[in-house]
């Protein structure tokens, strides 16, 4: 089995999971896990430090990496925090009163 | 140190691991916190194990953008108010999608400076990541602006005679230069108009898009950005980036899917359908009568009721009134009153904004009820109190056949004993459909801003409590 073919098993296998994972999401969370999916996605930070960290990276690929490195750093930060953020306003009960 | 070819797989699969449980516990509020927690886990342990790969070696012009990135994020996540939380969204949609089409720009150049070029599979999935990167890129920009509110993009649909054309063609072009690049890659002079006409296609995508249709356009525009880091696995062989972007990918999927059923519309329609733009004639009519009341009338019906079911609407995030509403929350529940949030999963910007934004003032979530396990319970509600919603309480969409939105499901506001209105003026809402509710025996507008009149009646509650 070539690499290609295996690599479209791995996809189709995984979209499938994500499909029966989000539909037990709660319409509740949706929004929170959107910041949450976008931050996962975040993880072409992966291809952006191999393209900026390579020996002899050409000046191109130095400055499309370093950009996309920080692009991708900003939605891994801001999306965790975020969601984060947004799950500790949902409680259940009413906060106890002093 | 470096990672040798046992241990970087085993660090992968463990990251992946991390995602799939942090999507799994976001199924519960009780368990989404540890989501969290994990994906975090996961994230670090796919970042330092890309770290210590042997590819690696020059570490400066990483670490100063994970610096910058680090220092833009936090205040972004931290200063951000929740009422912008849909504009934040589109914004990072922007910036992973630009990320991946970047990454895909400096892949297809380099393959020229090595001994080995791409694979016609490979170069297949590049030109995917990179037409889906910047056509993205500059949607989810157009998304923010119209979010945001920035006053040189028009917040209303814009559409014209041949429009569907002229983004087909553009979309086809950009698919034929692609096509082009895969079969010969070395024409590196097409890359340039490859990339142009993916992010103009962008821009007319979203132009025709109004706000009622931002929950699914968002939606569609995650996955988008998520497929495209999935591309980028095929490229880079890469089975993390494969399953990482599968399931953001899948996610958006679904919940574009989701908004477009609450809407009874299909994907084409809401894409090329221009909603906002086709009823606006359907509003002119003549004056009917209407029945309003003031701050102090609706103060005592309230009060009087047992049950008061309370719909939110887009307007309540215009209006910031979600405070005042958890005001009046526990004014009523301290009376005995039971009051229920009944969320249209269409309401707002964004799918679970309400929630987002009612959650945030406090509003304990077991309150918040979904439109299907509400609506059998509307005939027992002694007031529905609507705030800045509309198409989705329009019992045309039940009983006209021929109004634009025949056929959505609504939350059945018109069943409650009462039904209260909160709305600045007869206007008609975004999508300009006139709504009969209105019109009703047992129906009181109130006029005014949302956030003055709930606190009006606060007061007006306040008093009665006292007396």
């Amino acid at each position: 089995m070539g690499a290609y073919e295996f690599d479209l098993w791995v996809f189709m296998l995984a979209a499938f999971l994500g499909f029966q994972l989000i539909r037990g999401v709660s319409p509740l969370l949706h929004t929170p896990l959107m910041s949450l999916t976008n931050a996962i996605s975040a993880i072409t930070v992966v291809g952006a430090i191999l393209l900026t960290g390579e020996k002899e990276a050409s000046t191109l690929s130095r400055i499309l990496g370093f950009s996309a490195v920080f692009l991708a750093v900003l939605n891994v930060v801001s999306g965790y925090l975020i969601t984060d953020r947004m799950l500790k306003m949902f409680k259940k009960r009413e906060p106890a009163k002093q | 140190m470096k990672l040798d070819d046992t241990l970087l797989p085993i660090l992968y699969m463990l990251a992946a691991m991390g995602f799939i449980l942090a999507i799994k516990w976001m199924n519960s509020p009780a368990t989404a916190r540890r989501g969290v927690i994990v994906g975090e886990i996961g994230m670090a342990l796919a970042v330092v194990g890309t770290l210590l790969r042997f590819e690696v070696v020059s570490y400066q012009w990483i670490l100063v953008a994970f610096f910058l990135g680090t220092a833009v994020g936090i205040p972004i996540a931290y200063i951000m108010p929740m009422t912008a939380v849909p504009q934040r969204t589109a914004f990072s949609h922007a910036c992973g999608a630009l990320a991946s089409a970047l990454i895909g720009t400096a892949e297809y150049y380099k393959q020229f400076g090595q001994s080995t070029r791409f694979t016609t599979t490979e170069m297949t999935a590049l030109i995917v990541e990179t037409l889906l990167g910047f056509l993205t890129f500059t949607a989810s920009m157009m998304a923010f602006g119209k979010l945001q509110e920035v006053s040189w993009i028009p917040q209303r649909p814009i559409t014209y005679k041949g429009q569907n054309f002229v983004n087909l063609g553009i979309f086809a072009a950009a698919a034929g230069v692609g096509l082009a690049l895969i079969v010969a890659p070395g024409q590196t002079s097409l890359f340039p108009i490859f990339i142009v006409l993916a992010l103009v296609f962008g821009v007319l995508l979203i132009i025709p898009i109004g706000g009622a249709d931002m929950p699914t356009v968002i939606a569609l525009l995650n996955s988008y950005a998520g497929l495209s880091a999935s591309a980028m696995g095929f490229v880079l062989n890469n089975k993390l980036l494969i399953v990482a972007g599968a399931l953001d990918g899948s996610s958006g999927f679904i919940l574009s899917i989701i908004m477009c059923r609450a809407m009874n519309r299909s994907f084409s329609n809401v894409l090329f359908g221009a909603f906002g733009q086709l009823q606006t004639s359907a509003a002119a009519g003549e004056a009917k009568p209407i029945h309003s009341a003031s701050p102090d009338e609706a103060a005592q019906i309230l009060e009087a009721a047992r049950t008061v079911v309370v719909i939110p609407g887009y307007g309540m995030a215009v209006a910031q009134a979600q405070h005042k509403l958890r005001e009046m929350f526990d004014i009523l529940g301290k009376r005995g009153v039971n009051v229920e949030f009944a969320i249209h999963p269409v309401a707002g910007r964004m799918p679970g904004h309400m929630n987002v934004l009612l959650a945030e003032a406090d509003v304990p979530y077991d309150k918040l009820r979904e439109m299907d396990d509400i609506n059998p319970e509307m005939a027992m509600a002694d007031v529905a109190l609507i705030i800045g919603a509309n198409d989705v309480v329009n019992p045309d969409a039940e009983t006209n056949p021929h109004s634009p939105i025949a056929g959505m499901p609504i939350i059945q506001a018109y069943k409650a004993r009462t039904v209260m209105v909160i709305k600045r003026s007869m206007n008609p809402g975004f999508a300009g459909i006139d709504n009969p509710l209105y019109y009703r025996d047992n129906t009181l507008m109130l006029f005014g801003d949302a956030k003055s009149f709930l606190s009006s009646i606060v007061k007006e509650l306040g008093a009665l409590v006292r007396a």
